[in-house]
């Protein structure tokens, strides 16, 4: 979010940020705590909410938008990171919010995950990973385990499921982080944190699904989750530890901010075309002098 | 008939067809020539074969033409693909070292070039093709100076010594011709014109940066990418934000993106690129935030033939995603519409919300023509509709606090709803692919709503009714009262143009019908048109005949005949004569005529 952030002019309530209908997922679902999260953290943070967008693709999570009272969009399946990019580059100085599930983008949107990180485009990507297709009711999802039992593999998941911290680490990610619905002030640490990160923040939310996923429950997750926080030792500056420790799982599984850097450039930042402001408030007219010398390149 | 001077330069991909192409052509346009280039080549870096051919002449010229006045074969493959074509009064210019003349027809000049003789080839590896340059132009009548001067900007990155080591060719070349070959009869004209000479991709670039686009990315596909290469070698110049994406989904999402956050968005592709933006157009389609997307169209299906041309994919921008909604769709004339034609498409995207598609094809993206430099306006009018960029009286109220009465989908007459982009206080809103009612909100997951579908369904095709009064309906060109009307859309207009020409000239009186807009194509005003017409023809770069079943399906309207033509090349003026003239005697219904040039 680096250079120019306003602030509210008067302190925004969590009542400012409710969108105009309520949620409609299941009561219970783990989604629920990462909206109140989000929305907590913007209040915190002061941020006047028509200049944050929130871009979401399409599933349970990416109805997040129309909860939120801040612009919104609910784009297309798996395409949320890619039109939150055009819009970013657009207008640099909203902040930009992309919220989703774990079908929506490790599946059909994986090839936009991997070059959005790539390219550090500076927004918070949170994704509500509850390791299952619920909307579609119930099916296998990128990140389901081996050996569960859903509609799509009724005799188990054969495929191993996708790393979201390993692959985020690998693909360029500037701040790579996990939280837990579950552990609601943690978790608005981390999206405060990863909305002012400069650069592409990825936070991946155990958020889990009451009506489709019996195997990580919150039951499953409380005993397991272990704060990378706790750990003093622990420093997420040094990317072989961050790549060391997303690969733990079973008994132990890590949550907290597991990388960030901060030296590497923003897309925004990188493109001097942006050198005067951002682009829907300049002068769309290509100036005469400029006009009259790409056609006499052609002369 | 126009006069008109032809020259075909044709090797293998990398032995350097383009640099003698350039040099030609900055010759010509410099003598206020007119010009029409079009390359036909393969998907290959190295080896294959291309032929340029460079046409030119005082008045415009439309296209490739039908004869060959000056051939000049780099090797021996291409002596013998096209000697042959050759007629009375044409000439040859080759390396009389590497390459030997087979037969050739009556009044053919044979011109061989002793190059080993003429230049230290040791030193030179395209000595060949600057001798042929310099013997070329002594041949058409242009003295020496103009081709010294264009040879010195061509090298002279490369120092002086090059520089003089080529105008040092260059003139032995045109010395040998003034001493062994004979002129052609007419020296070339020259005026005081100066012409741009640019391609279809760059005329579509510049005429974004002429609209104000301030973002465009693309993924890299044959023919499209020339757009690319011009916005990123310009954009910073025209503060453009060009990004180069990771696939066409990315780059139909990113653009619609950009332009949902206020600026004027394009991208480009070609079939296969466009097949893959197809959700991505429904979702701009229904959100209502405006795009324009370039289809260049190459010979299909699936990969195809990448480096040739079609008019293919009439029916997949007619159809291109699912559900209904509003658009437009529009194929650029000639190179110069090519330019033209993007600031009208946005206008009309801009005040209709809704994708501004535009159907160019290979002919016109990668072809070259000459255009009068006023004829690319860089202050075209502007039109951003109802689009609301600042806090207009609802942002008096507290920002952080409700929205007022503000609806992004208002429900309008003209199915317009004023728009508001993110960061405007007092207009927050959730823009939504769902069906949605009128402040947003869904009317698909939670709750329906037959009733409100409805209505936003009306809304929004509402606003096709505002898109047709906006574009003028086609006019006839030609005589009203002829015996032949020939149908053309898109690049075909220029080609079609000289067939009437010479149609006329031959004694058979013929007019054109060419279409621009697809969406809205004014069906009844193209049926008042035809109702005049004796015997009509529609003539397209396709195999099944895709505007004549879409004319079909808009008005009933069927044709006498079809001339079409799916080998990959693009029309040549005779096919369309002779095929004409077919039709006329009663032969056939639809003729395919052969593409005799083998590329």
């Amino acid at each position: 979010m680096a250079t120019s952030v306003q602030r509210a002019s008067q302190q925004l309530t969590m009542a400012d940020l409710k969108g105009k209908v309520d949620p409609d997922w299941c009561p219970g679902c783990g989604d629920f705590g990462v909206l109140a999260a989000v929305q907590k953290a913007l209040v915190e943070l002061r941020l006047p909410n028509h200049n944050v967008v929130t871009i979401s693709g399409i599933g349970c999570s990416s109805n997040f938008p129309g909860y939120m009272n801040t612009y919104g969009m609910h784009t297309l399946h798996g395409r949320a990171l890619a039109v939150a990019t055009g819009l970013k580059l657009a207008n640099h100085e909203l902040t930009v919010l992309v919220t989703g599930g774990d079908g929506d983008g490790f599946g059909i949107g994986g090839n936009h995950f991997v070059h959005s990180m790539r390219r550090n485009v500076d927004l918070l990507y949170i994704v509500m990973d509850n390791q299952i297709y619920g909307l579609t009711t119930g099916q296998t999802s990128p990140t389901s385990r081996v050996g569960m039992k859903t509609k799509s593999m009724p005799f188990g998941n054969i495929e191993a499921p996708v790393n979201p911290i390993s692959l985020a680490l690998a693909a360029g990610a500037t701040f790579v982080a996990r939280g837990f619905s579950g552990e609601q002030k943690h978790l608005t640490e981390l999206i405060k944190h990863g909305i002012e990160h400069p650069g592409f923040s990825f936070l991946d939310v155990f958020s889990p699904c009451v009506t489709y996923n019996h195997d990580n429950t919150y039951q499953w997750f409380r005993p397991r989750v272990k704060k990378l926080e706790d750990d003093s030792a622990y420093d997420p500056a040094n990317w072989t530890a961050a790549m060391e420790k997303s690969l733990l799982w079973g008994e132990e599984i890590p949550i907290g901010k597991f990388f960030e850097r901060t030296d590497v450039p923003t897309l925004h930042g990188a493109e001097p075309v942006l050198n005067d402001g951002p682009l829907v408030h300049g002068d769309p007219k290509v100036p005469p002098d400029v006009a009259r010398s790409f056609i006499e390149e052609l002369m | 008939m126009k006069q008109t001077f032809a020259i075909g330069i044709g090797g293998a991909a990398g032995q350097g067809v383009a640099t003698p192409g350039d040099i030609f052509a900055k010759i010509f346009s410099r003598r206020g020539l007119h010009l029409n280039a079009y390359n036909a080549y393969q998907s290959i870096i190295r080896g294959g074969h291309t032929l340029l051919t460079i046409r030119t002449g005082t008045e415009k010229v439309t296209n490739m033409g039908d004869r060959i006045d000056l051939l000049i074969p780099l090797n021996q493959d291409t002596m013998d693909r096209h000697l042959q074509l050759l007629t009375a009064g044409a000439a040859c210019i080759y390396n009389a070292d590497t390459i030997k003349p087979g037969p050739a027809a009556d009044g053919v000049q044979l011109c061989p070039l002793p190059v080993s003789e003429l230049a230290d080839i040791s030193r030179n590896k395209v000595a060949q093709n600057t001798l042929a340059i310099g013997a070329g132009l002594r041949m058409m009548g242009i003295g020496f100076q103009s081709l010294e001067e264009v040879l010195r900007e061509q090298f002279k990155k490369k120092g002086e010594a090059v520089v003089a080591e080529n105008i040092g060719v260059a003139r032995a070349g045109y010395d040998y011709a003034a001493a062994h070959f004979a002129d052609f009869p007419d020296a070339l004209a020259k005026t005081e014109n100066r012409y741009a000479i640019l391609s279809g991709n760059v005329a579509m670039a510049m005429g974004g940066a002429a609209a104000g686009v301030k973002f465009y990315c693309a993924y890299p596909m044959s023919p499209s990418t020339g757009v690319l290469h011009w916005m990123a070698a310009h954009a910073r110049k025209a503060g453009i934000m060009v990004r180069q994406v990771e696939d066409e989904i990315g780059v139909i999402n990113m653009t619609i993106g950009a332009a949902h956050a206020g600026v004027r968005a394009m991208c480009a592709t070609s079939g296969g690129g466009f097949a893959l933006m197809s959700e991505g157009l429904g979702m701009s389609a229904m959100i209502e935030t405006p795009v324009v997307v370039i289809n260049c169209q190459r010979a299909g299906p699936s990969t195809g033939v990448p480096t040739k041309t079609e008019q293919g994919d009439l029916w997949q921008m007619l159809g291109a995603a699912f559900g209904d909604y509003p658009r437009v769709i529009a194929a650029p004339l000639d190179i110069g519409d090519c330019f033209k034609l993007i600031p009208e498409i946005f206008n009309l995207a801009d005040r209709f919300q809704c994708p501004g598609l535009v159907l160019c094809d290979l002919l016109l993206s990668e072809g070259r023509l000459s255009v009068h430099p006023k004829d690319l306006d860089f202050s075209p009018p502007i039109d951003r509709g109802e689009l609301i960029t600042s806090a207009n009286g609802n942002g008096t109220q507290s920002a952080s606090a409700t929205n007022g009465d503000y609806k992004r989908y208002k429900i309008t007459d003209s199915g317009i709803s004023p728009r508001a982009v993110p960061g405007v206080p007092g207009h927050i809103h959730t823009v939504a692919t769902d069906e949605h009612m009128e402040d947003g909100v869904l009317i698909s997951d939670e709750f329906t709503n037959p009733v409100k579908r409805r209505a936003m369904m009306e809304k929004r095709m509402r606003k096709v009714a505002g898109i047709e009064a906006a574009v003028p309906p086609p006019t006839l060109s030609g005589p009203r009262d002829a015996d032949l009307t020939l149908i053309g859309w898109g690049s075909t207009k220029g080609v079609i143009e000289e067939a009437c020409e010479i149609l006329n000239e031959e004694g058979v009186s013929a007019n054109q019908l060419q279409i621009r807009w697809l969406v809205p194509l004014h069906g009844d005003a193209i049926l008042e048109i035809l109702k005049g017409s004796r015997h009509t023809i529609i003539v397209e770069n396709n195999y099944s005949g895709q505007f004549a079943r879409y004319l079909r399906s808009e008005t009933s309207f069927v044709p006498d005949g079809h001339i079409r033509k799916y080998d990959g090349e693009p029309f040549m003026p005779h096919h369309i004569v002779e095929a004409a003239r077919e039709q006329l005697a009663g032969k056939t219904k639809l003729s395919v005529p052969m593409h005799e040039i083998m590329v």
